[in-house]
């Protein structure tokens, strides 16, 4: 089967398009922003109440430590969850079916879920971080820093989101995104340093913990915001900048191969009785 | 076609020419939908062979996707978009497969015309009856200007009003735009309307496959005429009711109302359907081939 490039290009281009259309109706919708203020006002009060505490590091306020664990962890919450149950709701609407009934319109339906998914990070980021550089003082040490967010965050990006991207594809339906989804990803924040020291868990925990993106995104922003010396209360007092994009890196590569193929597969499974059933599965499960 | 070791397809076989509107008719459970996502492509099947365009739906490609359009039912998919900037989206994909004596996608202000979504263009989908999501529904499937077109049950929850545009429009789609046209519907009165050729499917096989008229001709049952005469109501049960219209009509000057029903076919069906929803389906199939042949 002889197939030429344009085609792809123009359907690729198309969902870009499709992306930033989601994008835009997203920010305008009163929704979603209610959804962005929520995660900014637990957030900023969870730093507000705890802004005396003690962070272990002398000179260092307690909202600059955890400040950017606690960014890491909405990040990557953001961009495992959004995709995971857009995806798995989108299969039962049927809005990935009507994709399959178009020339490469699956092409274009997977562009622009990259597109819009990593788009969100960015309202996400803005409520918390805007409001905590005019709450709390010497959040980010050196202005450098800024980079190396820049960078740590679309590395997370590129790690996590085939991940929220292949439990959409998998989970059998919405209602099951909190089982194969929200609970993981709540245990790995947990276990992954962004609300205590990671080192005070049990080692085994501490490795299965490094198996995973989101330690990796929370160090990293950690080496982006505090001081160097800051470095000294983590595991092997390192940054360890080069694991961190050994290990984003890893899972960015492992996720663009097996994501597609995953995908692909799925949605050749897509029919109308499919979104039909799932349709009256849910008028069921709503009674 | 088969569901664990339960054949739900065994004999269905049929051709459609170019230009044609092929009714698939049955009660529910007959096996029209599975028919039709096979054809689709979207289902895989079992056993047996199947060409559109000299392809195989199952393993086609993007080329012979462009020419073929779908309607699906759709349920709350796009509920933040408007209808024009989703037809303006989807239609786009088709952009590269248009040719000059095909241009695609169609003109989005004119679909908007033809399914009478003009005033809701700008309106979020979100908003929409069930009524309104079908029209835009049947858009979507033929934005594309497809050259053959599947339509499940297409009508289901419509109004009289909506359900006669909507059968304008598929005359209109292959009288003017030679779209070849495969629909379902459990309606005998809509596939007399619509249809070019009827296929009766039960229990699993097609067992009736001609035009609505040779379909009637073959139940071969009598006709009943009605009409009013004098302010007196009349009815006439007949074997040939062209032959005793023409005498009525010659005969007595003052003929109102006049209906002429063929019941016959009417009833086989309806037998069809009642015995196949009790659940002997089989049985029922057998009863409507012995009556048709």
């Amino acid at each position: 089967m002889s197939m030429t490039a344009s085609p792809i290009a123009h359907a690729v281009g198309l969902g870009v398009r499709r992306g930033w259309l989601e994008f835009v109706q997203s920010v305008r919708s009163t929704q979603d922003q209610g959804f962005y203020v929520f995660t900014a006002l637990l957030t900023l009060g969870y730093l507000w109440i705890r802004r005396n505490s003690d962070s272990g590091v002398p000179g260092l306020p307690f909202a600059a430590l955890a400040l950017p664990s606690l960014l890491a962890a909405l990040i990557v919450f953001g961009i495992i969850i959004g995709p995971a149950y857009t995806i798995a709701m989108e299969k039962e609407d049927g809005t990935l079916l009507r994709h399959r009934a178009v020339p490469h319109g699956l092409v274009g339906y997977f562009s622009g879920q990259l597109l819009y998914q990593s788009l969100n990070l960015l309202p996400q980021m803005v409520v918390i971080l805007v409001p905590s550089m005019l709450l709390f003082d010497g959040l980010m040490s050196d202005v450098g820093g800024w980079f190396t967010v820049a960078w740590v965050v679309a590395l997370g990006l590129a790690a996590a989101l085939p991940i929220g991207m292949l439990i959409g594809g998998l989970v059998p339906s919405v209602q099951k995104v909190g089982m194969w989804g929200m609970l993981p990803v709540m245990i790995l924040v947990g276990i992954s340093g962004i609300f205590y020291p990671i080192q005070q868990l049990w080692v085994w925990v501490q490795w299965v913990a490094q198996a995973f993106p989101l330690y990796w995104v929370g160090l990293g922003m950690r080496s982006a915001f505090l001081p160097d010396a800051a470095a000294a209360a983590e595991i092997s007092g390192s940054w360890r900048t080069l694991e961190t994009v050994a290990v984003l890196g890893g899972w960015a590569v492992v996720g663009a191969l097996v994501t597609p193929m995953v995908l692909r597969r799925m949605s050749r499974r897509q029919t109308g009785s499919q979104v039909q059933a799932a349709r009256e599965a849910t008028l069921q499960w709503v009674r | 076609m088969r569901y664990g070791d339960h054949d739900v397809l065994t004999g269905v076989d049929f051709d459609v020419s170019v230009g044609e509107v092929v009714c698939l008719l049955g009660p529910n459970g007959a096996g029209k939908t599975t028919t039709i996502e096979i054809l689709e492509g979207f289902r895989i099947r079992s056993d047996g062979e199947l060409l559109i365009f000299g392809e195989d739906p199952a393993t086609a490609g993007e080329r012979w996707r462009a020419r073929t359009g779908v309607v699906l039912q759709s349920w709350r998919d796009h509920p933040r978009w408007t209808p024009r900037r989703l037809l303006t989206h989807l239609g786009a994909f088709y952009a590269p497969y248009g040719t000059p004596s095909r241009p695609r996608p169609w003109d989005v202000d004119e679909l908007l015309q033809v399914v009478n979504l003009t005033d809701l263009a700008d309106r979020k989908i979100g908003t929409f009856s069930g009524g309104q999501r079908r029209r835009l529904d049947v858009a979507i499937g033929i934005v594309g200007r497809p050259e053959l077109l599947i339509l499940d049950e297409p009508t289901a929850g419509f109004d009289p009003k909506v359900r006669r545009d909507f059968h304008d429009l598929i005359h209109r789609l292959s009288d003017l735009d030679g779209t070849t046209v495969l629909l379902t519907t459990h309606d005998l009165d809509e596939a007399e309307k619509l249809a070019d050729r009827v296929l009766v499917l039960a229990g699993g096989r097609i067992v009736a496959d001609d035009s609505p008229a040779g379909l009637a001709q073959r139940v071969g049952g009598t006709s009943e005429v009605r009409w009013t005469s004098g302010g007196e109501r009349f009815v006439h049960a007949t074997e040939d009711a062209a032959d005793f219209l023409r005498g009525l009509l010659s005969q007595s000057g003052d003929v109102q109302d006049l209906e002429v029903h063929r019941a016959s076919l009417e009833d086989a069906y309806l037998a069809l359907s009642q015995q196949h929803e009790a659940g002997s389906a089989e049985q029922a199939a057998r009863r409507f081939l012995e009556v048709t042949r």
